[in-house]
C-alpha cells in the first residue's frame, strides 16, 4: 500500500520519468569499478541534476495551485454565489412559511381574553395613577415602575452616539492647521449641499420655532398626554436638523457645539441617575420618593416623571442631532 | 386553502408582520449593498414592532391615557407599547452604529458592495 502511494506521488511530481536520471544510474553503476570516492565534478553534476528536478517539480506544483486559484476566482465564485442566492431564498421562504404556520396557534386580534392581557396590565391601569401620579400609563410605566430600564435605554443612545463619534469624527485641526480630510469633507459639504436656499430658509424660519416648541410641549406633557421624552426629543432633534440644513454649520455652531453635546448629555444622564438612585439602591423596588405626587392630570404632578422626561428628551435631542452631523460631515 | 386564507385574514396583523419580516430578511441576505442590508434589517425590526404592538390591542378600547372616572377595563394593554418604545430606541442606536461603520468602510474601500470589499480585504492580507 505504502509503495503504491509512493508510486502515485512520484508519478504526480516527476511524470512518467523515473526520478533517477540515466546519467545518475550510469554513474552509480560506474562507482564500484573505479574510484572509491566520486570526484568533486561528478558530485556537482549530480547536485545540479537534482536541483533541476526539484525546480521542475516546484514549478509544476505552482502551476497546479495557480489553476486551482483561477478556478475558484472565476467559476468557483460564481457557483458559490448562485448556491448562496438559492439557499438564502429557500431559507427566507422556509422561515416565512414556518411563521405563517404558527399563526394557527396565536390568539385572535383584539380579543380581551388574550394571554398577554393578564393581571399585570390590569394592575398597571387600575393602580397606576394612584401610585405614579401619571395619567399616561405608558409613561408612568416606563419612567416610574421601570425607570431603571429606561435609564439603560438613554445610556444605549448615549453609547451609540459615542461610538459614532469615535468612528466618524474627523480631526479638524492639527498644529493649528486644518487637516486634509477635514478640508475635503468641508468641500464636499459645500459642493453637494445647497447653500442659501431661499425656500428652505424661509420654511426653516417659519417652522423651526414651532417644531422646537411642539417638541418641548410633548416632553413636558409626557405624563398627561401621549408622548414623552423619546418622542419629544426626536421632534426637537428634527427641528435642529431642519435649521442646520437651511442655515449651515456656521450658524448652528453659535449655540450647539461638541461641548454642548458633551455637557448636556452628561448633565442629563447624571441627573437622571441622581433622581432615581434611591431605586437603584433598592434593586428598583418601588419606594416612596418623598415628593408629593400631586393631582393626576396637572402639569406639576407625578413626582419625578416630569424631570426624568426632560432629561430623556435632552439626551434624545442631542443624540439625534449628533448622528445627523456626524454622518453628514464627520464633526459636530 | 379557503380555511387557511380566512385564518390569515382574521390574523391580518400577524400575517402582515410575518410578510414584512420575510421581505426584510430577504433584503438582508440577497443584496450586496451594505446600505440596502441595513434597510432590510430595519424592515425586520419594524415587523417585530408591528407584531408586538398589535398583541397589546383590545378591540373597542381606548389608548391608556386615563380619563377621570373611567373604568380600568376601558383601556388597551400598555405593556407592549412600553416594550416597543425600548425596541425602537435600541434599533435607532444599532442603525446609527451600522451606518457609521459603513461610512468608515466606504472611506477606506470606496465601495459599498460587500463582495468587492471582501476581495480587497483578502488582497490586503496577502
Amino acid at each position: 500500500m505504502k509503495k503504491k502511494i509512493a508510486d502515485i506521488l512520484r508519478q504526480r511530481f516527476y511524470g512518467d520519468e523515473s526520478p533517477l536520471d540515466e546519467d545518475m544510474i550510469a554513474s552509480l553503476g560506474e562507482q564500484p569499478q573505479g574510484l572509491t570516492r566520486s570526484s568533486n565534478e561528478a558530485l556537482e553534476a549530480l547536485e545540479g541534476v537534482r536541483e533541476l528536478r526539484v525546480q521542475r517539480a516546484q514549478e509544476q506544483e505552482h502551476e497546479m495551485y495557480r489553476q486551482i486559484h483561477a478556478w475558484s476566482y472565476s467559476s468557483g465564485v460564481k457557483i458559490i454565489q448562485r448556491l448562496y442566492r438559492i439557499l438564502s431564498a429557500v431559507t427566507c421562504f422556509g422561515i416565512v412559511m414556518f411563521l405563517l404556520w404558527t399563526v394557527n396557534t396565536l390568539p385572535p386580534f383584539g380579543d380581551p381574553g388574550n394571554p398577554d392581557n393578564n393581571e399585570v396590565a390590569a394592575r398597571y391601569v387600575e393602580l397606576g395613577p394612584g401610585e405614579t401620579g401619571a395619567v399616561n400609563m405608558v409613561t408612568g410605566m416606563i419612567l416610574d415602575y421601570r425607570a431603571f430600564d429606561t435609564f439603560g435605554e438613554a445610556t444605549v443612545l448615549f453609547t451609540a452616539a459615542c461610538s459614532a463619534l469615535f468612528l466618524l469624527k474627523l480631526h479638524d485641526h492639527k498644529d493649528g492647521k486644518p487637516t486634509k480630510t477635514w478640508l475635503e469633507a468641508e468641500y464636499d459639504d459645500r459642493f453637494h449641499e445647497p447653500k442659501n436656499d431661499q425656500i428652505l430658509q424661509f420654511a426653516a424660519k417659519l417652522l423651526t420655532p414651532v417644531v422646537l416648541l411642539f417638541g418641548f410641549y410633548v416632553v413636558l406633557n409626557g405624563h398627561i398626554t401621549p408622548g414623552g421624552g423619546f418622542s419629544g426629543g426626536a421632534i426637537m432633534g428634527a427641528g435642529l436638523i431642519l435649521y442646520l440644513n437651511a442655515y449651515g454649520f456656521k450658524k448652528t455652531e453659535r449655540f450647539f457645539t461638541y461641548r454642548t453635546f458633551q455637557w448636556v448629555t452628561f448633565a442629563a444622564l447624571l441627573s437622571y441617575a441622581g433622581l432615581k438612585s434611591y431605586s437603584f439602591y433598592t434593586g428598583a423596588n418601588h419606594l416612596e420618593s418623598g415628593v408629593s405626587l400631586g393631582v393626576p392630570g396637572n402639569i406639576l404632578s407625578a413626582g419625578f416623571i416630569l424631570p426624568l422626561n426632560i432629561c430623556v428628551g435632552l439626551v434624545v435631542m442631542c443624540t439625534m442631532y449628533v448622528f445627523y452631523t456626524l454622518i453628514r460631515k464627520g464633526g459636530v | 386553502m379557503g380555511d387557511i386564507l380566512s385564518l390569515l385574514w382574521t390574523h391580518l396583523d400577524v400575517t402582515v408582520a410575518i410578510l414584512l419580516f420575510g421581505i426584510g430578511f430577504t433584503t438582508l441576505l440577497l443584496h450586496h449593498n451594505l446600505i440596502k442590508k441595513i434597510i432590510g434589517l430595519n424592515i425586520m425590526e419594524t415587523a417585530t414592532f408591528l407584531f408586538l404592538t398589535s398583541q397589546g390591542f383590545i378591540a373597542g378600547r381606548a389608548a391608556p391615557v386615563l380619563a377621570e372616572g373611567a373604568a380600568a377595563a376601558g383601556y388597551v394593554n400598555p405593556i407592549p407599547s412600553g416594550l416597543v418604545l425600548t425596541g425602537i430606541v435600541v434599533s435607532v442606536s444599532v442603525t446609527a452604529v451600522m451606518l457609521a461603520l459603513t461610512i468608515r468602510l466606504y472611506r477606506r474601500y470606496h465601495t459599498l458592495d460587500i463582495d468587492s470589499m471582501t476581495l480587497m480585504m483578502k488582497g490586503e492580507d496577502e
